[in-house]
């Protein structure tokens, strides 16, 4: 059967190709430091299972060692200059989209046909990570076409991913080191903790201010930890079930749902949801790395409001 | 109680205010927040290497790179963009509209991961926008630039967030469930995910709004 941790096999090779492309980069003054961090997730992706928890932790020190005394550089290789990129995209027309949708395709139609097919029952794909496996299946796919169609010399698209992932740089890998970090708060009672403070704070009497507390208490308790999902157990334990809930004799369906999209508002407002936040100002560019979080708060504000308004309409008075 | 790990949420907000690096930010927080929480350093290090080692399917994604990058290297964000100047109703705000329209129905029936920072808006979306920007506005500045390339990948991320717990089987709406089953109440993801479509079409409707006025203040330099 497929499963993720195929897909880890195929991931860990990736990231090898990373490290193979770095060490290769001679224009990159801090090309090895690049190649270590690279060849380090490649290593959690292939071995991570037989490392055992403490080496984990040691492989996980290690990368934030090159990354926190600044050993991760870019290199100035010569890719395609921009002119040469124009007419090759004149001579190439649209179906150069084609194998940039492929893999999209390939996870939406995939995903479809496996769900709604026989398929499902086959044991084929582990039906828990269906489109991750098939992200997986759609970027092979599409790697072939680009290698029979387009001809790039054999290490080109080791040196272009490797470039990609240069420009990232650390930031790929906070968002997994974020998770782990919610992984120490679960485990020292953070989450307790703060919902005991939410709940002695809570006023008795106004419905009104309960609901704005609790999605107020979402929001903020998301941007600490930069997941939603970490937040709503414990706001539900504090505010939504005893006192929204059970003392006010709110609609749970509304408050739990609702809820839950208040803490995505934050989501929205927050570094610490790095993948969302962090990753994409570094994908694409952007000199400011909290660019793509002042373009969300003008949504994500009134959207809030929007949301304790619904909480508090519908929660209570339809 | 013990308030102690408090400290590790305090010493994240100010690393980061202070822009250290963040993946330092966080190993410091973590190993602070156990220590103080009680846990001695190895058992520290084993569940940051533990939560690690589980959350490896967070950094899948990025196995797309070479495939974006080898079509960069021909030419997929020029393409993009020659696209979009072809066509003469196209505008930054409508296209974004409509990447947002298309990204909440798909995340609506599950589809998640089919698009991304990675996968759509570096090398489709943000390029796109970017020329009908030019289009509208001349040569943009910098600072123009980036906006419009922030706002391409906040459009991504509310028509992820805001359509996913339409769909029966997410995550969030499982989790909800089993977080209110814990407190004795019986729901079922259909009940919850109704309530998720009001919250859809308000963020809809904003964000919309918003991309619309970025048109307005792209037409106005123009001039």
């Amino acid at each position: 059967m497929i499963n993720l941790h195929s897909l880890y096999v195929l991931a860990g090779a990736v990231f090898a190709s990373f490290a193979i492309s770095s060490a290769r980069d001679a224009t990159n003054q801090k090309r090895w430091g690049n190649t270590a961090f690279w060849g380090l997730i490649a290593a959690s992706f292939w071995f991570g299972d037989f490392l055992g928890d403490i080496g984990n932790g040691v492989l996980v020190l290690a990368l934030v060692a090159i990354a926190g005394t600044n050993l991760l550089g870019k290199g100035s290789r010569p890719s395609t200059a921009s002119e040469e990129r124009e007419a090759l995209s004149e001579k190439l027309g649209n179906k150069l989209f084609l194998p940039a949708l492929i893999i999209p395709f390939t996870a939406f139609v995939g995903t479809l046909v496996f769900n709604y097919t026989a398929l499902k029952g086959s044991g084929l794909i582990d039906p828990k990570s269906v489109t991750l496996v098939l992200l997986g299946v759609g970027m092979t796919i599409a790697l072939v076409v680009c290698y029979t169609w387009l001809r790039p010399p054999v290490m080109a698209p080791v040196d272009e991913g490797g470039r990609l992932a240069d420009s990232i740089g650390w930031a790929l890998v906070l968002p997994q080191m974020l998770a782990s970090l919610g992984a120490i708060f679960a485990a020292a009672g953070v989450g307790t903790t703060i919902g005991a403070f939410a709940s002695a704070i809570i006023p008795h009497g106004s419905i009104f201010l309960a609901v704005v507390l609790y999605a107020l208490g979402m929001v903020v308790f998301t941007m600490i930890m930069g997941n939603a999902f970490a937040a709503f157990p414990v706001m539900a334990a504090a505010i939504g079930v005893p006192i929204l809930i059970h003392a006010d004799g709110g609609n749970p369906a509304v408050i739990g749902a609702v809820g839950m999209l208040a803490g995505f508002c934050g989501t929205l407002m927050t570094p610490m949801a790095a993948n969302f936040n962090i990753v994409p100002a570094a994908l694409l560019e952007l000199k400011n790395q909290y660019g793509v979080i002042r373009a969300q708060v003008p949504t994500a504000l009134p959207l809030l409001v929007v949301n304790i308004l619904i909480l508090y309409i519908a929660g209570f008075h339809l | 109680m013990n308030y102690w790990p408090l400290i590790g949420i305090a010493l994240v907000v100010i690393g980061f205010a202070l822009r250290f690096n963040p993946l330092l930010v966080v190993a410091a927080a973590a190993i602070v927040t156990g220590l103080l929480g009680g846990m001695d350093f190895l058992k520290v290090l084993g569940t940051l290497g533990h939560g690690f080692n589980e959350n490896r399917y967070v950094t899948i994604t990025y196995i797309v790179l070479p495939v974006i990058g080898i079509l960069e290297r021909y030419g997929l964000q020029q393409r993009a963009r020659a696209l979009i100047g072809r066509m003469r109703a196209a505008t930054t705000g409508r296209i974004l509209i409509g990447y947002l329209a298309f990204r909440q129905l798909l995340a609506a029936v599950g589809l998640i991961s089919v698009a991304g920072p990675a996968q759509t808006v570096r090398p489709l979306v943000a390029p796109m926008a970017e020329a009908a920007a030019e289009k509208q506005h001349g040569k943009l500045d910098e600072e123009t630039s980036e906006l419009v390339k922030a706002m391409s990948a906040a459009t991504d991320n509310v028509g992820v967030f805001f359509g996913e717990d339409i769909f029966l089987a997410i995550a969030s709406i499982l989790l909800i469930q089993g977080s209110l089953k814990s407190f004795g109440i019986e729901l079922t993801p259909f009940q919850l995910s109704v309530w998720a479509i009001p919250t859809a079409i308000c963020a809809f409707l904003i964000h919309g709004a918003r991309l619309l006025m970025l048109d307005r203040r792209l037409g106005r330099r123009a001039k």
